[in-house]
């Protein structure tokens, strides 16, 4: 019989509370049975970053952590960032700067871009391009990306 | 890509940790940060039958200075919290520089010192760095511990001196003398990719510029961090001129190295790095050991 | 044309989805009874099917069913030919080789599907792939395409005489006779290799089959969502009308979610109709390294002929062109390489013939460029060579050839990819280049600043090339615009997308003609059940085809629209005014009323009908060209580059282009961005390295080097306007541009900074360790 865990996590502020596999992955826990499929998965060896989220506050790969570990900890993801009439600052600046073509790997950037904003309110190009270094992305050549996240960062110390 | 099914376990403590990995032996995995097993693991290419997960003991994750002045690091330390330790910067700069080269930064925030080390992967800094800075880890059982020296750990390609029932639980790093310089040289296809071929020296010079100590350790360059200990030799009791310079790296990179041949690059290619990357390694730490009157 | 939003910097529609995680792609979709498919893949290229054994998975606690080939009976068929046969040109050999749903008897290349398993969970299914036992015969593998050739390779479709799937030649003018004339010939053999596509969403499909309704759903990361509707419905006996395609957001495309059928999207839907519950497949990146198209594997011998004062008189160019294990897209990228082979450039004389070969590999369908990179690398290479050789200036020498506005339209008197005569539609291609060169401060770096930089001992080089874009080719695209009783309007059209920003440019259009807010016109493509005429989004189409599909149906609309204010304004058509989402009365703005009202009217729910109208404010329209529009642009860079360790930075990038009218320039300059990313990767990161068994090395993100943020040069780019006269809104294509010219540019730059050394690069990608050993041999 496999074996399974109580576990209990909280995501974008919510507490829930499921029975998991320990070989569940947490991008597949909050992607199928939280349904926050915002969360999105793309290689899942950890190298292409769409499926970053936070956990307490500092960016992990959801595909290189199993949900059991996950266990008591806080994540966020894109859905825990602005709504669709209410976006956050970040979500603004990439609609202004035209930050992403098909939006596959946005949720991943976001979120990391979010941590990296609060400890680096004031970053340089070049420390941005670092931060975003471990986010593939193959629509936008990272030229409005990173200007998304200037203009971000402006907005966000305003 | 989905892991096969395992066994786990998240031991709170040391003790418990122990005594799983005493009852299972080699039918267990430690689980450190994970962001080297378990992309292994999604690929099906390790199945272990049992994992026990570290990252509940709290009592590992640390940094502090060491008797030695050096610098003591627990075994599930992340690399993100060494990244942004002003304590690294100070006791253990060259540790402290190589943080932003492995990988990217959520990868920094799971993946911790002793994972790295105890994974042993010849491609990877700390392994090579530790080796470079004559550290040590001590190794716990449930009925003991013991300190083995860098230079005894690592064995052989992902092979270390761990026994099945042994955990790594610290690092510790010794303070670099006065006038000591370090340097990190690499050459990756992108910045954040394993090192086609990396280099770290650690010189020390006396009161006349004279080099008395120089360690060399390359990274891509055999199955295990690679020491260079003839080619450091020939440093020693020499002021570093161009030629002498010139001719450490000759012999370091074409005899004391064992480069192999993948995708990225051929074995003469490494050795060709190895020789230039010497080379600016040992330029920019004599600099830096030439102004460096502190210990550091 | 007076317009207020057609060429302005409109941010985005989707947006606040895609920002917000709301948007749904294929993993998105969860339905209840859900399965999941894990497919069994050949391990070997090229082998003896022996035996496939499944008892053991099919025991397995949760697998609800393992399917083989023998399994699917009579609904075992390859797939279509995708691209009707070629045409009739003189002694054109083709033959017809289809991929299969599941590989029986014989296995063409490392990958290939040969079980699949489905079972309550993802995890589950992935288990029991692992207890099914394959007994294999190995057989030698054929892998190079010039031996491949040979009389004793192996075969890799055993009833075939060789491994040749096709042969075209091509001729224009008469080669023979300028080579005559030429003071210079020069001769090269270019290498071009295989690089993935690598969108950042793996494939996926989840088909649905309701046995009440005899209805198939099916959810598909398709940039064809109408022809994966009509071939379903053709291969499982069903109406087109019970079949239902839907492409929601797809997480990028480059070309390889046109190929079709893939096999599983043969055997998924019709798994789901066996099992009569919903099944989900999803592809993982390991997978899609294996059973994903990919492209670029040719070999070229190209001859060039010139006049001392650098004239060129004539090019011929035979090419191997490496299509993989089968050859369901016919001949797309060997004509367009064949289309491209003479860049820009007024050559009178040209002799082309190309040979398609099987290989042990994964299929070859376009890939953003499809074929159009390999022939700019060609010419443009030829050029450099040229240049060195006539000991000029390689921009000067450019200059010399390329075809003069005037010239237009250019008939190159061959045939394109879609089968009609090659014709350049319009350019002024000198200002293009100029502009590049402007842009770029060719002159001051070459006398000022290079010779500044050597002496610091910084290699530092630059280059310069132009290119040519074929896009917007045929047949056709439908759209149609809606105005709703709300006063949005509602657009509808076949095409898929990918991420091109469809839902902002078409609601430009739309809105420019009806005086609506862009964001008050909602835009759907990508279901069949709302619009079903149409091909799909490749050769940089969309925003050509369909856009002025879109601008012709919002014309129409707004004729009508015009028609029916008119008259309950009661004011001549002429002086009415659309803005706002009203129509007035110019001068008497009292006079007037919303564009709700007016749909109200239109589709009254009581009373007498003037006989002939149609209900509502809504038109239909197709757009479908005479052939397709050609984009030209000039891409220039300097680069730096580190002679001891091959590490590269690209210090500047610069892009000039003329795609025709701009839409919006915020969305053209991501296209361009993202091209060039690829473009990038396609000179000195991305290659797909095979060993001597056909085992592909580097199925992972970590070994397969996308270009990141840290590697991404700043892009400067200017937009010169040559609008096509083909047709209304003057567009050409622009999603291919940016990587065609990357890796031509590349190597020229390197050439240049490495001058000294006397490189000559005439292979693609490169890589530090091939720089090393280029160098190595000099």
């Amino acid at each position: 019989m496999q074996q399974t865990f109580e576990l209990t996590i909280t995501v974008n502020g919510t507490r829930y509370q499921r029975r998991v596999e320990p070989r569940m992955l947490l991008s597949d826990f909050l992607r199928h049975d939280l349904g926050l499929t915002g969360t999105h998965v793309g290689c899942e060896h950890g190298v292409c970053g769409a499926c970053s989220v936070l956990m307490d506050g500092q960016p992990i790969r959801s595909c290189l952590i199993f949900a059991v570990q996950a266990h008591e900890h806080e994540i966020t993801t894109v859905e825990g960032l602005g709504t669709r009439d209410n976006l956050h600052p970040i979500q603004e600046a990439f609609q202004e700067a035209h930050g992403l073509q098909c939006g596959f790997c946005t949720p991943g950037i976001l979120t990391t871009v979010k941590a990296f904003l609060e400890q680096n309110p004031n970053p340089s190009e070049e420390e941005i391009r670092e931060a975003l270094s471990g986010n593939l992305c193959r629509c936008t050549g990272y030229q409005h990306i990173i200007e998304a996240v200037q203009l971000a960062a402006e907005k966000m110390r305003a | 890509m989905k892991p096969a099914p395992f066994e786990y376990y998240a031991p709170e403590t040391i003790e418990e940790a122990l005594s799983l990995l005493a009852k299972h032996g080699y039918d267990a995995k430690v689980l450190a940060g994970g962001q080297s097993l378990i992309p292994m693991m999604n690929f099906r290419l390790v199945q272990p039958s049992i994992l026990v997960d570290l990252n509940r003991i709290a009592a590992l994750g640390y940094i502090r200075t060491g008797e030695d002045g050096g610098l003591r690091i627990g075994a599930m330390t992340r690399h993100r919290q060494v990244e942004t330790s002003p304590l690294a910067a100070k006791r253990a700069p060259l540790v402290h520089a190589a943080m932003s080269k492995i990988a990217y930064p959520q990868v920094r925030t799971r993946g911790t010192f002793g994972g790295s080390i105890s994974h042993a992967d010849p491609s990877a800094e700390l392994p090579a760095l530790s080796l470079a800075l004559n550290g040590k880890f001590r190794l716990r059982r449930q009925d003991g511990e013991r300190w083995v020296p860098a230079s005894e750990f690592f064995l052989g390609l992902f092979t270390t001196a761990l026994e099945a029932d042994e955990l790594l639980v610290e690092a510790s790093l010794p303070p670099m003398p006065p006038r000591s310089g370090w340097s990190l040289q690499e050459v990756a296809r992108r910045p954040h990719d394993f090192a086609l071929m990396g280099v770290a020296a650690v010189v020390t010079l006396n009161e006349q510029g004279v080099c008395t100590e120089a360690r060399l350790v390359f990274i891509s360059a055999g199955d295990r961090p690679m020491a260079a200990e003839r080619a450091a030799e020939t440093l020693k009791g020499q002021a570093p001129a161009p030629e002498v310079l010139r001719e450490a790296a000759e012999i370091a990179s074409s005899q004391e190295i064992d480069p192999s041949s993948d995708i990225h690059a051929t074995a003469e290619f490494r050795r060709h790095l190895a020789n230039v990357l010497t080379r600016r390694a040992l330029e920019q730490a004599f600099q830096r050991a030439a102004e460096n009157k502190q210990e550091g | 044309m007076d317009r207020k939003l057609i060429g302005k910097r409109v941010v985005r529609n989707e947006d606040p989805r895609l920002l917000t995680g709301h948007a749904q792609f294929v993993d998105d979709v969860q339905l209840p009874g859900m399965l999941h498919a894990a497919f069994l893949r050949s391990e070997y290229a090229h082998a003896r099917l022996l035996k496939v054994d499944v008892s053991k998975a099919r025991q397995h606690p949760g697998v609800v069913a393992v399917f083989i080939a023998e399994d699917m009976g009579k609904d075992w068929q390859p797939g279509p030919p995708l691209v009707s046969p070629p045409p009739t040109v003189k002694d054109v050999v083709f033959h017809s080789r289809r991929q299969v749903p599941l590989a029986k008897d014989k296995i063409r290349h490392a990958g290939e599907a040969i079980a699949v398993v489905i079972a309550e969970s993802r995890y589950i299914a992935e288990d029991a792939v692992e207890e099914i036992e394959v007994e294999y015969e190995p057989l030698p593998v054929v892998l190079d395409l010039e031996k491949a050739l040979e009389a004793d390779s192996p075969l890799v479709h055993d009833d075939l005489e060789s491994n040749l799937a096709a042969r075209l030649s091509q001729k224009k003018g008469d080669y023979e006779a300028a080579r005559q004339q030429a003071d210079v010939i020069i001769k090269r053999r270019i290498v071009i290799e295989r690089g993935a596509a690598a969108a950042m969403e793996n494939r996926g499909i989840v088909a649905h089959w309701d046995a009440q309704s005899e209805h198939l759903t099916i959810w598909d990361t398709t940039q064809a969502p109408i022809p994966i509707r009509n071939g379903t419905a053709a291969r499982l006996g069903l109406s087109e009308h019970q079949v239902r395609v839907i492409a929601p957001y797809i997480g990028g495309g480059f070309g390889p979610k046109i190929m079709m059928f893939y096999p599983e999207e043969m055997v998924i839907p019709w798994a789901a109709m066996k099992l009569n519950r919903p099944v989900k497949w999803i592809e993982d990146r390991r997978e899609n390294f294996y059973a994903t198209t990919q492209e670029r594997g040719q070999i070229h011998h190209v001859e060039m002929a010139l006049t001392r004062d650098g004239r060129v008189l004539g090019l011929k160019d035979d090419f191997l062109h490496d299509t993989g294990a089968y050859d369901p897209y016919g001949l797309t990228i060997p004509l367009n390489t064949q289309s491209h082979n003479m860049g820009g450039y007024d050559i009178r004389n040209y002799s082309s013939e190309f040979k398609v070969v099987f290989t042990n590999r994964i299929i070859a369908t376009p890939v953003r460029g499809a074929g159009r990179p390999h022939g700019i690398f060609v010419i443009e290479r030829m050029m450099d060579a040229a240049a060195r050789e006539l000991g000029m200036d390689p921009v000067e020498l450019r200059k010399r050839n390329l075809i003069p506005p005037e010239a237009f339209p250019y008939e190159h008197q061959i045939i394109d990819q879609a089968f009609a005569p090659l014709i350049l539609d319009s350019g002024n291609y000198k200002a293009v280049v100029e502009k590049a060169v402007e842009m770029i401060g060719y002159e001051k770096f070459l006398k000022e600043e290079q010779p500044r930089l050597r002496r610091e001992g910084k290699y530092v080089g630059i280059g310069i090339v132009p290119f040519i874009e074929t896009t917007g080719v045929g047949p056709y695209e439908g759209a149609r615009v809606t105005v709703e009783a709300s006063g949005k309007v509602n657009v509808t059209t076949g095409i898929g997308t990918q991420g091109q920003g469809h839902f902002t440019s078409f609601a430009q259009v739309v809105a420019e003609q009806l005086g609506v807010k862009v964001s008050d016109v909602r835009i759907v493509t990508g279901d069949t059940s709302e619009f079903h005429w149409g091909t799909g989004t490749f050769a940089s189409r969309g925003a050509v085809v369909a856009g002025n599909a879109v601008h012709a149906a919002a014309k129409s609309v707004r004729k009508k629209v015009l028609k029916l204010a008119s008259k309950v304004l009661e004011a001549p058509e002429e002086e009415l005014e659309l803005g706002d989402g009203m129509v007035r009365v110019a001068d008497i703005p009292q006079k007037a009323i919303s564009l709700g009202e007016l749909a109200v009217l239109a589709n009254p729910l009581r009373g007498a009908v003037e006989p002939g109208t149609e209900p509502g404010l809504e038109a239909t329209s197709y757009f479908g060209p005479q052939y397709g529009a050609t984009a030209f642009g000039t891409h220039a860079m300097i680069l730096e580059v580190d002679p001891e360790t091959m590490m590269i930075k690209i210090r500047r990038y610069v892009v000039a282009e003329d795609c025709g009218t701009v839409l919006n320039p915020l969305i053209l300059e991501g296209q361009i961005h993202g091209g060039v990313s690829m473009g990038l990767g396609n000179a000195y990161y991305e290659k797909l390295h095979i060993d001597e068994n056909g085992q592909l090395l580097n199925a992972s993100f970590a070994d397969y080097l996308l270009v990141s943020s840290t590697e991404m040069p700043h892009i400067e780019v200017a937009h010169l306007e040559t609008p096509s006269p083909l047709n209304e809104l003057g567009a050409k294509g622009v999603g291919e541009a940016g990587a065609i010219p990357v890796p031509a540019l590349f190597a020229q730059a390197l050439e240049n900074a490495l001058s000294d050394r006397a490189l000559e690069i005439l292979e693609m990608p490169l890589s530090p360790n091939r720089l090393f050993e280029l160098l190595k041999e000099r």
